[in-house]
């Protein structure tokens, strides 16, 4: 067995682990939709929903220093949110004490325990999954004798890693909610990749031969995954607000923290990776200056790149205007992901210029 | 960019603005956040065409090609500029309104700005409980401790303080702000964009790029004539051209072939380095070497290596063995097999002049389909394909391309049988000319270097830009601007500590932020095994 056949295999060996968490994220919204739709029936079983991602969140709370008070700050707007839903005092204490026999329905502690242990699962698949690629991507680096950020192929599967990856550190601090967005995305990227883009292992054209290389694409591929994770939370944050809106929140949607909450971890993950884009785009610059004598040319990559960047800056800006808060500028955010996506994808494949790589 | 002027409407309303009014009122629409945002936009969608349509700039010869193909859309899309998007007039009306709008904005918030860096930190207010953010704690400390644990927590956060005399037995107080410098970060980006988009512009104007093909074991030197295409700016001499040369001595190029032929990577370039000779005036000539990535300095220009093909070297003799013609020709690779097309012009021949014209092919082989093809792009089965004109070359002495032939005053050659002639030479061959025309032979194919040599003093403002502007961001993001205040009073032996804090903006974790502060000054005024934990969450 060679090292490249060992990364393959572990690729492919990750997108189907990753697939299994998908599904059991999806159990567990599944499942979530059973009890709390029959809990969301009056206020006060909503201030309770409300509260299981409290008692879910406080472990995590008392642990340490500013950790535990990020996650205390949403303990509190959760508290709040439950405040305002149940007008008759909610109470504060742990669902252990809530009497299940108040419950018109039977059975509910059952679907909860179901959600947990589904939740639970899907992260253990997650955490395998994402051991598989980081052996799958090691394995290609070390066959190729190189970072292993040469062509599409490698950048999507490290790409993944890096998602995957700030996703678990994410759900330790009390984002569990972003499982199925994250196992999508990660079976949907790391799929593509091991179908679509796959080419076997190869050195580099010369012009890519260079440090810079290592320093620009891994910026791309951080900021990339950050793009992407704000992304998920963007379109979670658009669900739950528009069910917020409309009084119809049910389901795992009662899991999640309150929109504005929502928002602000949104806001967080863009504007950690906007500064890291403009970064790799200033760094892309330097490197089109050593290897095609121009730091500036109007390639299509990097038209792109600066549309993305552009439409990047009018979400940070959308988002201290009055009256492109919250929706509109999720929105703004979509579009910038979209022509990431297209940024990656389109360009390479669709229109020509100096960033096609060999192959794919 | 964080305000936006909603007063506008007002404005408008108005019956009579007069001509002034007028001007203040386009002054303030430019100037609008909104207004710089849209145009931030436009100036992206501007952009997108340009990565659509071949652009003169980046490639001549593609938009030649698709206004071939494109009858009657080429034209039209070619009078709207979309073939030099960046260099279009609406283009530029963007980006110059985007920097007028820019500067509108920030040069009024700089000023501000530094108003706000000079101005004192405000009094402590008499409700600390009605701020944004509140927490009230008991220190089992003296109020002095606490309030210098306070003064140390806060310094420490780089807050600055401000501490009014208090009456005796009155409570004490502290007032500290931070975060000042998040404006000016913010600030320092926006006008680092200016300056970035300036650079650009400068290295337009004072900047040029010229690009030579020499082949190996030739020389070039810089002087306006010799580049076979020069772009010199709009403010520069090409006639005060520092005089370096430099000689080609040698091009190591390696391909893959390690891999199966059947893959995309076989043929991939790998490696390409030049070793030359570079030589200025009144200085030893100096053994450099020049690479992919690796670009040299020299006479206030960088010099990079861009491309390499190949110049087969061929000899043409009339029918008495006269030689009429013995160069490298440079031949221009199409694909990833290098499978290169050019044309040899022989002027000396009589009485009609020769112009040959076809492939060269590296590792020649012969396809069913496409006939004869290049199958790898190193040479390892040189071969030269190549038809014949005869007549004038060079009609109206009109000035052509050097890789083609302008065959409206000639004719083609035919063989014996009527077919147009073609020949093919391998290396070393010599093919005798039908009619008496004399033979061609292939002597060798020597490898040539496509130097690019380019010169922007826009390079390296718009780096300072980009660096500082990214500074600047990386403040604008991370900081929080914010007012603590803070009033110790005694409780018992120890003392009651409330904190008060204001944000400018949203800024969801002050209520945090307050409480970690609490804990410091805790921590640091009282060892933490005396801290009450009932008085933790008291309100």
């Amino acid at each position: 067995m060679t090292i490249d056949y060992f990364s393959n295999l572990a690729l492919v060996t990750a997108t189907v682990i990753y697939a299994l968490a998908l599904t059991m994220h999806s159990i567990e919204w599944a499942a979530a939709r059973k009890i709390t739709a029959a809990r969301s029936t009056t206020g006060k079983r909503k201030g309770e929903a409300a509260d299981d991602i409290e008692t879910r969140t406080r472990p995590d709370a008392r642990a340490t220093t500013s950790r535990a008070s990020e996650a205390s700050a949403s303990t509190l707007t959760i508290t709040r949110t439950a405040a305002q839903a149940t007008p008759d005092s909610p109470t504060l204490e742990p669902e252990g004490d809530v009497d299940v026999d108040d419950e018109p329905f039977d059975g509910d502690p059952i679907p909860q325990q179901k959600t947990e242990m589904f939740g639970r699962m899907g992260i253990s698949f997650t955490l395998i999954g994402l051991a598989c690629a980081i052996a799958g991507i090691t394995a290609r680096g070390i066959a190729a004798h190189r970072w292993p950020l040469g062509n599409m192929f490698e950048f999507t599967t490290m790409a993944m890693v890096i998602i995957v990856a700030g996703y678990l550190v994410l759900a330790k601090m009390g984002m569990r909610w972003l499982g199925l967005p994250i196992t999508m995305v990660a079976t949907v990227g790391n799929g593509l990749a091991v179908t679509v883009f796959y080419v076997a292992v190869a050195g580099l054209v010369p012009s890519l031969n260079s440090y810079w290389f290592i320093i620009h694409i891994t910026a791309a591929t951080i900021s990339g995954a950050a793009f992407n994770i704000g992304g998920a939370i963007s379109i979670l944050y658009l669900i739950k607000k528009r069910a917020e809106d409309k009084g119809t929140e049910k389901g795992y949607l009662l899991r999640l923290p309150d929109s504005r909450r929502i928002d602000v971890i949104a806001y967080r993950l863009f504007a950690f990776a906007f500064p890291l884009w403009t970064f790799t785009i200033a760094a892309g610059a330097v490197w089109a200056e050593y290897a095609w004598g121009r730091y500036w040319g109007w390639d299509p990559k990097e038209v792109w790149a600066l549309v993305t960047w552009v439409i990047f800056a009018c979400y940070l800006h959308a988002r201290s205007t009055a009256g492109w808060k919250g929706g509109r500028a999720a929105v703004i955010a979509l579009l910038g992901l979209a022509v990431f996506w297209f940024n990656f994808i389109g360009v390479n494949l669709l229109l020509s210029g100096l960033h096609s790589y060999a192959g794919i | 960019m964080t305000s936006t002027k909603d007063d506008t409407k007002a404005v408008v309303t108005q019956p009579k603005l007069g001509v002034l009014g007028g001007l203040r009122w386009f002054w303030r629409q430019l100037t609008s956040m909104r207004t710089a945002l849209f145009l931030l936009l436009m100036l992206s969608v501007a952009a997108v065409p340009g990565s659509i349509f071949p652009q003169r700039g980046i490639s001549a010869q593609r938009v030649t090609t698709y206004l071939d193909q494109h009858k009657t859309a080429g034209p039209i899309l070619d009078k709207i500029g979309l073939f030099d998007v960046y260099t279009t007039p609406w283009f530029a009306a963007i980006y110059l309104l985007l920097v007028v709008s820019l500067l509108g904005c920030v040069i009024p918030r700089i000023r501000l700005q530094a108003k706000t860096l000079r101005a004192p930190v405000p009094k402590v207010p008499r409700r600390l409980s009605r701020l944004a953010g509140h927490v009230e704690r008991e220190v089992a400390a003296p109020p002095q401790e606490v309030l210098a644990a306070a003064r140390a927590a806060l310094s420490r956060r780089r807050y600055r303080l401000r501490e009014d005399a208090v009456a005796e037995g009155a409570p004490l107080e502290l007032a500290a702000e931070g975060g000042r410098m998040r404006e000016t970060g913010n600030l320092l980006f926006h006008l680092c964009l200016i300056i970035v988009i300036i650079a650009l512009a400068l290295g337009r104007l004072l900047g040029w790029r010229g690009d030579v093909i020499v082949p190996v074991g030739s020389s070039f030197s810089s002087v306006g004539a010799r580049y076979d295409t020069l772009q010199p700016g709009a403010w520069v001499d090409t006639a005060k051209f520092e005089p370096w040369s430099m000689k080609v001595n040698n091009l190591d190029v390696e391909f893959e072939d390690q891999v199966d032929p059947s893959s995309a990577q076989w043929g991939q370039p790998r490696h390409f380095t030049a070793s030359v000779t570079t030589s200025l005036p009144g200085q030893a000539p100096r053994q450099r070497t020049l690479g992919v990535n690796s670009p040299l300095a020299i006479g206030g220009a960088s010099v990079f290596l861009l491309g390499n093909g190949y110049a087969p070297r061929v000899t043409v003799r009339d029918a008495k063995g006269t030689v009429l013609y013995d160069e490298a020709t440079p031949f221009l690779p199409q694909d990833n097999t290098y499978r290169s097309v050019g044309a040899i012009k022989v002027p000396a021949a009589s009485p009609k002049q020769l112009g040959f014209f076809g492939f060269f092919l590296p590792t020649a082989a012969f396809s069913k389909t496409q006939g004869p093809v290049s199958i790898f792009p190193d040479t390892r089965a040189p071969a030269l394909v190549l038809g014949l004109y005869e007549g004038t070359l060079f009609p109206g002495g009109r000035p052509q391309s050097v890789y083609t032939l302008d065959t409206a005053s000639m004719s083609q050659v035919k063989d014996t049988k009527g077919q147009p002639l073609r020949i093919l030479l391998r290396q070393g061959q010599t093919y005798q000319l039908p009619g008496g025309r004399g033979s061609i032979s292939f002597d060798n194919a020597p490898r040539w270097a496509g130097l690019s040599i380019r010169s922007d003093p826009g390079k390296m403002p718009a780096l300072a830009g980009a660096l500082l502007g990214l500074l600047g961001l990386v403040m604008s993001m991370s900081l929080r601007r914010r007012r603590i205040f803070l009033r110790v009073t005694p409780e018992g032996a120890g003392s009651r500590l409330q904190i008060g804090g204001l944000a400018k903006g949203d800024d969801p974790r002050l209520q945090v932020a307050l409480e970690q502060l609490a804990d410091t000054i805790g921590a640091r005024a009282a060892p933490p095994r005396t801290l009450d934990p009932a008085s933790e969450r008291k309100k």
